[in-house]
């Protein structure tokens, strides 16, 4: 039956890999996803999950070693964070690539040096193009029921990739908050088994990963990209069978108050929560202002990002970024939204903030800078090329 | 030669299904030196045929051991490690 209980997020996500019967836990533990590979250890050598729980040596390994599990047909999970997600790099892309179905918690963490074990995106985006389907969830509930989904959708045999599921560290991690646990029977043919078409089987002998001559490579990636396109679909469906079912709905991107919004805030991850609550506050001081989340990172859903910013009355667009693109693009995610706007005649103006990198708080009035910055460019036309980065001492 | 597949005729991730298939990429044409055993010092060790990247060595009925010229690329291993120092690599 499912109650509702008390728990630290990472505890909650381990439990939704144990409600998914994970056959095979591979992982090297790094701070702030200790909790989730340690839960996962006790409940394995208590007898409470029949799974292989691979200890390892590093990162590398890890993923190297999830990554075989899931090529013999076996439901693998992994976790990691920041340092531990570089080491496992290239494997990250060959995962992918050889469309294993890992599904990996990603509690987000600053990338080094300096040496930072706090929260911020700069690991998730280290990977954005690494042809994983990319979630984000902004509270415990949301990352146990998108980590169960997550099986669900890259197990799928229209989709046989990996999927991410990114959740802040320490924000998230390490907190305690009310979260519906389901028991198995609440469950029961949500999720089908795994059957990898190919899977390594000494019966049938195939070879996996092979070289790639010149004339075989594009066609590879061609049909990677294809998958990871289409992928969107069944995302859509399992998001749907789940809110049918669990009365919990899901989507690509969510909106909060844009109805009469004329400055809204792209967010991902648990700031969403955050801004929404500095919306409600500042609309009761007259503001109209809303937020629109990412949910979906990879397959970036640029239609519904499209049709969310040019909703309504909305007439600039502030994106926040959690990293930094170094002479890049200026914000990583707001490169992606101003092109999902270009073909937009009319187009609201969109601006770029980052904030919050390595832990640092956004605060209160930190959110309402952000705004406040929209509407600045309103009012002068202007729509700065770079972004601001908020609260740092020049 | 056989027609590539497209992207969509591919297996999935370019998985290969027929077992054993790699006799059919014939490596021999990369040669420029073959090598040659003075069989007179052969002592019939088999260093060749376990060093040899290719599996180019095959056992005769005599135990000496042939080169299948089909997949020597000519890299000279065999005559490196030789013990006898029996073959040579030549200009063919
Ligand atoms: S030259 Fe190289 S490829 Fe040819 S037989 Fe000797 S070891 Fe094998
Ligand atoms: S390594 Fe030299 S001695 Fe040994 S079998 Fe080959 S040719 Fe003969």
């Amino acid at each position: 039956m499912a109650k509702k209980v008390g728990i630290e997020a990472a505890i909650a996500i381990a439990e939704a890999a144990a409600l998914a019967d994970v056959d095979v836990v591979s992982a090297y533990p790094i701070t702030p996803q200790t909790h989730i590979v340690e839960h996962l250890a006790h409940l394995v050598a208590d007898g409470i999950l029949n799974a292989e729980f691979i200890t390892v040596e590093s990162e590398h390994t890890a993923l190297s070693a999830a990554l075989g599990a899931s090529l013999t047909g076996a439901r693998t999970f992994t976790s990691t964070s920041a340092q531990g997600l570089a080491l496992m790099n290239e494997i990250v892309y060959i995962t992918s690539s050889m469309r294993a179905p890992v599904v990996m918690a990603l509690a987000n963490r600053a990338l080094s040096a300096p040496i930072n074990i706090w929260n911020d995106h700069s690991d998730v985006m280290s990977v954005r193009d690494t042809g994983w389907i990319s979630i984000f969830a902004n509270n415990a509930q949301e990352a146990y029921d998108l980590t169960f989904m997550a099986f669900k959708i890259g197990e799928h045999p229209d989709v046989l990739l990996p999927v991410m599921i990114n959740f802040d560290g320490f924000i998230l991690t390490h907190v305690i908050e009310p979260v519906v646990l389901f028991g198995k029977e609440d469950v029961e043919g949500f999720l089908p088994p795994y059957d990898h078409p190919y899977k390594l089987d000494p019966d049938r002998p195939v070879t996996m990963g092979p070289v790639g001559l010149p004339e075989i490579y594009t066609e590879v990636k061609k049909q990677q990209d294809v998958a990871i396109r289409s992928s969107r679909s069944v995302i859509d469906a399992v998001f749907k069978e789940f809110a049918e079912r669990f009365g919990r709905k899901y989507s690509a991107v969510e909106t909060y108050a844009i109805d009469d919004a004329e400055v809204v805030l792209v967010t991902q991850g648990s700031v969403t929560d955050a801004a929404c609550f500095v919306v409600d506050e500042m609309r009761k001081r007259g503001k109209k202002w809303g937020v629109v989340e990412i949910r979906l990172w990879r397959p970036f859903p640029f239609d519904d990002v499209g049709s969310a910013l040019t909703s309504g009355k909305i007439k600039c667009v502030v994106v926040l970024d959690r990293a930094i693109s170094f002479g890049g693009p200026a914000g990583i995610v707001m490169s992606e939204v101003r092109s999902a706007l270009y073909h937009v005649p009319n187009r609201p103006i969109v601006i770029g903030v980052t904030s919050g990198l390595g832990g640092r708080d956004i605060m209160f009035e930190d959110y309402v800078r952000m705004f406040e910055l929209g509407e600045e460019a309103l009012r002068t036309g202007k729509e700065p090329e770079m972004v601001t980065i908020i609260g740092v001492r020049e | 030669m056989r027609k590539l597949p497209t992207w969509k005729e591919l297996t999935l991730a370019g998985i290969i299904t027929e077992a054993g298939n790699s006799v059919e990429y014939k490596t021999g044409n990369w040669r420029t030196l073959t090598p040659v055993v003075n069989y007179d010092e052969c002592i019939k060790c088999g260093v060749c045929w376990s060093f040899c990247p290719e599996y180019a060595w095959e056992e005769g009925e005599d135990s000496f051991f042939k080169l299948n010229t089909d997949y020597c690329k000519g890299c000279g291993i065999c005559a490196v490690e030789c013990p006898r120092k029996c073959i040579k690599m030549v200009e063919l």
